[in-house]
């Protein structure tokens, strides 16, 4: 009897398939677990930092930490020697990382926002379709070449130039590291800006053309309210990125921990900090090193937070015109 | 000719039998859907008779795919979806717990109203469901059960030279027929079709209409249309649909000439839909 | 009535005036940035130009058997035969100073490469031989011209004599511009003109390959999960908020947590790809899993319907179908996260791979370089000759980049829109 006429003669059978219920099972479980990964990195970037900013805040109180203005950490020459353990104050390096993204950012916003706004509202496609990826271009090469090119190239040219008008410029000024951090950030501020701008409904832009208003007047008045959220997500994406942005300050910058707002001057950032006390020698128990873990705890809680709020908005933005 | 498909025609006319003809082979009882908090379906009693092509017609929005799609479980695949009462196939409730919808499937195939085949070769297209349900156990076999699915569904001729060449290279009646070949290739009892000619020309259309007549021979089938030239032409019964409700069902022919309840009459007639 | 449409107005005149200048701002932002990525990737080409090719100095040396006894060639201190030489070219020269200044004119290792000649080719020993030999990176400079020979003497690492030494040189045929091989066939070297990238290209490549094998494996699998199986539920949001905010911690921090984790906790071993690509495979993971999801999302549901309306299980039909329907997809974005990871320097900083290791690494657990990290070093070197070489090592990171974004286009060209 073939088996058909076994199937209709007696009951279908539709409790069983042909496969195999294991197999899909594990292959079931094999994909859970590898999405897991990604919650179990968070897990082990917080515990790694956490941990160890622990035992640094055992023994430099975190209040010095947050709120003390000098920074020199050194390592005791002889295993008793407590006091030689330096100053912890990271002050100046938050003001060095604030006034370097500043700078990025002062450079990145108006070229990365008006690029976004020719590229989706005046360029025909064809100039799109070649500007853009030679744009994207600039996010694709390395940070260290950057770095390499503002302490080569940058900082003194900006040193001549300072000195041709009688500035004096320091040749680790926070101003070549955040020029040259700027221009890094620029495709990320344009391409995000692009995609908020084109997300603006085709209605918006006709009501206001037909108004007669002129192309700029409605992406004045229409476009960028209507897309401020969005582009506001994207600006602050782009300060995260430059906070945590490290080989370029790391070759630009310095180590000089100076608490100042002058652009012209030295200054260090976190990131560099956190290099400077990794690399080369070290005792893994150290106040010093394990500074380097509580700057990382405070550089990732604060790109945290900007990327949460960052994505937040995006997220709400987008739905509005779903 | 090899054996399984002389065995399959064996089948056919086994099934013809008037003892097994009579019972229905799906019966809905009481059928409720949800889509969230909307209901789409209420309270749907309807049988579907073995080896006839019953057609579900109704306005757009009625409820027509949403109780198709119930008959073979595919609205599982809609998170929001609940469906509540009593669906039979040969007597097995097929929301029973032990159900593997994935057996289920096998018996009750479906023909999407845009041809959808997968981007492979004409024979892939074919063989795929032969193959994962293990029907096969050699080369030779799974090129019979090609050629007769192709037969059967009247592409033969146009396609035996091209079999490795892409499904999606087809015109659309092509493709389409294609996917009836591809839904038999599994001999399911049941085939269910939403609106298959709706993406074809009048010409692809009276083709695939002469296939599913020629096919009731062998199977049961569902069709939606909205045509209701399509429904007359092709089915011995029909469903109307509207709101929600299932307002009437008979034979296609009493139906569509006197048809008992007003709503019929009017959708028929073209006041409303 | 016609006036009022083509006349323009006072107001209509400023109006069109600040359109106009706002369009040029748009096209000025655009101009400024390219124009920078030319004047920077200009400046370093034109830097590390000098790099690639390198300066040979000709020096006559008596191969006879007063000074080599070919049964026993590796007895010879060739150093002090090429020092012979170098003294015996230049009969003038008798100070210890200038002596040490003339030995200076070729790389310290001279009496190496006689011996490798030799050794290439014995038949050039019985009598004096003019052999080739690198130039010291000083002398390197000069004789290629970066270094300007009319500077004040005080602004230049070379004296006028060894400049006058060299001239003579070059007068009488005894020096030559070549390919610089030993940069594609060394590893690294405290001696500019002996540096080679070849040990950090290889880091690079072992480190790449475990950042592979490791984040291209568990991100499609993950993706799959979270675009064909995961339920609507708070785990699989809260997997989705992790990898989106994943991919926007510092890089940096991630080498952190691979000095803490892999290296503190887990013992593996310090400055090696392996410690290095699971490091970077953290990184590329969200990079890839988000690019997966688009690719897998824009498989057409008709192709999953088609697959699960036959009785495919839910499995078959993502594996079957929709998953390679989407690889291409899939593929490109994972080309673009190795590029990624191929510039990455900063968490390789934090397990240690900024080692100065001249040997070139043969497996994922010995001490290795990579490429961003050796332009890292060498642009902190102090030698004025690694300014060209980091430049020549940009140059050549910058060419794989280049060769992988051309092949990710490639692929999304080819693959485009077949559904
Ligand atoms: N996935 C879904 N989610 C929410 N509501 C749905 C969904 N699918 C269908 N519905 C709703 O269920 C009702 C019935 O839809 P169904 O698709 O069954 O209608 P139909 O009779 O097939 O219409 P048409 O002739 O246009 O195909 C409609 O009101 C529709 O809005
Ligand atoms: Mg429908």
């Amino acid at each position: 009897m073939s088996p058909e006429n076994a199937a209709t003669a007696a009951k279908l059978n539709i409790t069983a398939g042909n496969r195999s219920k294991t197999v899909e099972m594990i292959v079931t479980g094999v994909l859970i677990a590898c999405s897991l990964v990604a919650i179990l990195v968070t897990v082990g970037i917080v515990f790694s930092l956490l941990f160890e900013s622990l035992r640094f805040f055992e023994r430099v109180p975190m209040s010095e930490f947050l709120f003390g203005t000098k920074w020199s950490p050194q390592t005791a020459l002889r295993a008793d020697q407590v006091a030689a353990d330096g100053a912890f104050g990271a002050v100046p390096l938050i003001t060095g990382t604030l006034l370097i993204s500043f700078i990025a950012m002062c450079v990145a916003t108006p070229l990365g926002l008006f690029s976004a706004i020719y590229l989706s509202e005046y360029a025909s496609k064809r100039t799109r379709d070649w500007v853009k990826p030679l744009l994207e271009i600039l996010a694709g090469i390395p940070t260290v070449v950057y770095g390499f090119f503002a302490a080569l190239v940058v900082a003194p040219m900006l040193r001549s130039t300072g000195e041709s008008v009688g500035l004096n410029v320091s040749s680790e000024s926070a101003l070549a590291a955040g020029l040259i951090m700027g221009v890094m950030i620029i495709p990320l501020i344009s391409s995000l800006s692009d995609d908020v701008i084109n997300a603006v409904p085709q209605s918006l832009r006709d009501a206001s053309l037909g108004l007669g208003s002129t192309d700029s007047e409605t992406i004045r008045n229409v476009i960028l309210p209507a897309a401020i959220p969005g582009i506001a997500g994207s600006l602050l994406l782009a300060a995260s990125r430059a906070i945590g942005e490290t080989m370029i300050v790391v070759m630009a910058a310095g180590l000089a921990a100076n608490l100042t707002a002058n652009p012209l001057e030295a200054v260090t950032t976190i990131t560099a900090q956190i290099v400077a006390l990794l690399t080369g020698d070290q005792e893994f128990d150290s106040a010093k090193t394990l500074s380097a873990f509580a700057l990382g705890l405070l550089l990732f809680i604060v790109t945290l937070i900007l990327n949460v709020i960052s994505l937040k908005i995006v997220n709400k933005y987008r739905e509005q015109y779903d | 000719m090899n054996n399984i498909v002389t065995e399959m025609s064996g089948a056919a006319s086994v099934q013809n039998k008037p003892a097994v003809n009579k019972a229905p082979i799906f019966t809905a009882k009481n059928v409720d859907v949800y889509y969230g908090a909307k209901q789409a379906l209420d309270k749907i009693n309807l049988d579907i008779p073995r080896n006839k092509v019953t057609s579900l017609i109704g306005p757009s929005g009625c409820g027509k795919s949403t109780f198709l799609r119930c008959l073979n479980r595919m609205n599982d695949l809609v998170d929001i979806c609940r469906v509540e009462g009593d669906i039979q196939l040969e007597g097995q409730d097929i929301y029973a717990p032990e159900v593997d919808v994935v057996a289920l499937r096998q018996h009750v195939g479906m023909v999407f109203q845009k041809p959808n085949p997968f981007p492979k070769s004409i024979y892939d297209n074919i063989a795929y469901g032969p193959r994962i349900h293990g029907l096969t156990s050699s080369k030779s076999e799974l090129d019979d059960i090609v050629e007769w699915s192709l037969q059967r569904a009247g592409l033969w001729k146009e396609v035996s030279d091209r079999l490795q060449e892409p499904g999606t290279g087809l015109s659309g009646g092509q493709q389409q027929r294609l996917c009836i070949a591809r839904a038999i290739a599994v001999r399911p009892e049941v085939i269910l079709m939403d609106e298959p000619c709706s993406a074809l020309d009048p010409i692809a259309t009276a083709t695939i209409e002469e296939l599913i007549d020629e096919l009731r021979e062998k199977f049961t089938i569902v069709i939606v249309t909205h045509s209701m030239q399509q429904a007359a032409r092709v089915s011995q019964r029909t469903a109307f649909f509207h709101l929600g409700n299932l307002v009437e069902t008979g034979a296609t022919k009493t139906l569509f000439t006197s048809p008992e309840d007003e709503r019929t009459q009017n959708y028929i007639t073209g006041r409303i839909g | 009535m016609t006036s009022m449409l083509t006349t323009p107005t006072r107001l209509r005149k400023s109006r069109e005036a600040s359109e106009t200048r706002f369009k040029w701002f748009g096209r000025g932002a655009i101009a400024l940035s390219l124009a920078f990525l030319v004047f920077m990737v200009g400046s370093i080409i034109l830097q590390g130009k000098g790099a690639l090719t390198t300066s040979e100095i000709a020096v006559t040396v008596d191969l006879s058997a007063d000074n080599i006894d070919p049964n026993d060639i590796e007895a010879t201190s060739f150093d002090s035969l090429m020092k012979k030489s170098l003294r015996e070219t230049f009969p003038e020269v008798t100070s210890r100073g200038d002596k040490r200044k003339l030995y200076g004119l070729l790389s310290v290792d001279l009496g190496f490469e006689l011996r490798d000649q030799i050794i290439a080719d014995p038949s050039l020993l019985g009598g004096p031989q003019k052999l080739w030999f690198t130039a010291s990176d000083d002398a390197d400079l000069v004789l290629s011209g970066t270094v300007d020979r009319n500077l004040d003497e005080e602004n230049r690492r070379m004296s006028d004599l060894e400049i006058s030494w060299l001239e003579t040189l070059e007068q009488s045929d005894s020096t030559n511009r070549e390919f610089n091989t030993k940069f594609f066939t060394n590893g690294d070297s405290r001696e500019p003109e002996l540096a080679g990238i070849l040990s950090a290209l290889m880091g690079s490549i072992l480190t790449l390959s475990v950042c592979f094998f490791v984040s291209f494996p568990i991100a499609i699998l993950a993706a799959i999960y979270l675009e064909e199986f995961a339920p609507k539920n708070r785990l699989s949001q809260f997997i989705e908020v992790n990898i989106n905010n994943l991919a926007a911690v510092p890089s940096i921090v991630f080498g952190l947590l691979g000095l803490a984790m892999l290296l503190n906790t887990f013992g593996l071993p310090r400055s090696t790809p392996l410690v290095g690509g699971l490091v970077l495979s953290l990184m590329t993971l969200p990079t890839i899993i988000i690019a997966a999801r688009a690719s897998l999302r824009a498989v057409p549901p008709s192709i999953r319907e088609a697959a699960l309306g036959m009785g495919a299980s839910p499995v078959q039909a993502t594996f079957h179908h929709v998953a390679p329907l989407a690889l291409p997809g899939i593929l490109t974005g994972t080309i673009v996260g190795m590029a990624q990871a191929l510039g990455e320097t900063a968490p390789l900083l934090m397990i240690g791979m900024v080692a100065f290791i001249a040997d070139v690494p043969s497996s994922i657990v010995e001490p290795a370089a990579a490429l961003p990290v050796q332009i890292f070093l060498w642009a902190d070197a102090s030698e004025r000759a690694f300014v060209e070489k980091t430049s020549a090592a940009i140059i050549v990171l910058l060419v794989f980049l280049v060769l992988m974004n051309l092949m990710a286009i490639y692929l999304r060209k080819k693959f485009e829109k077949r559904f």
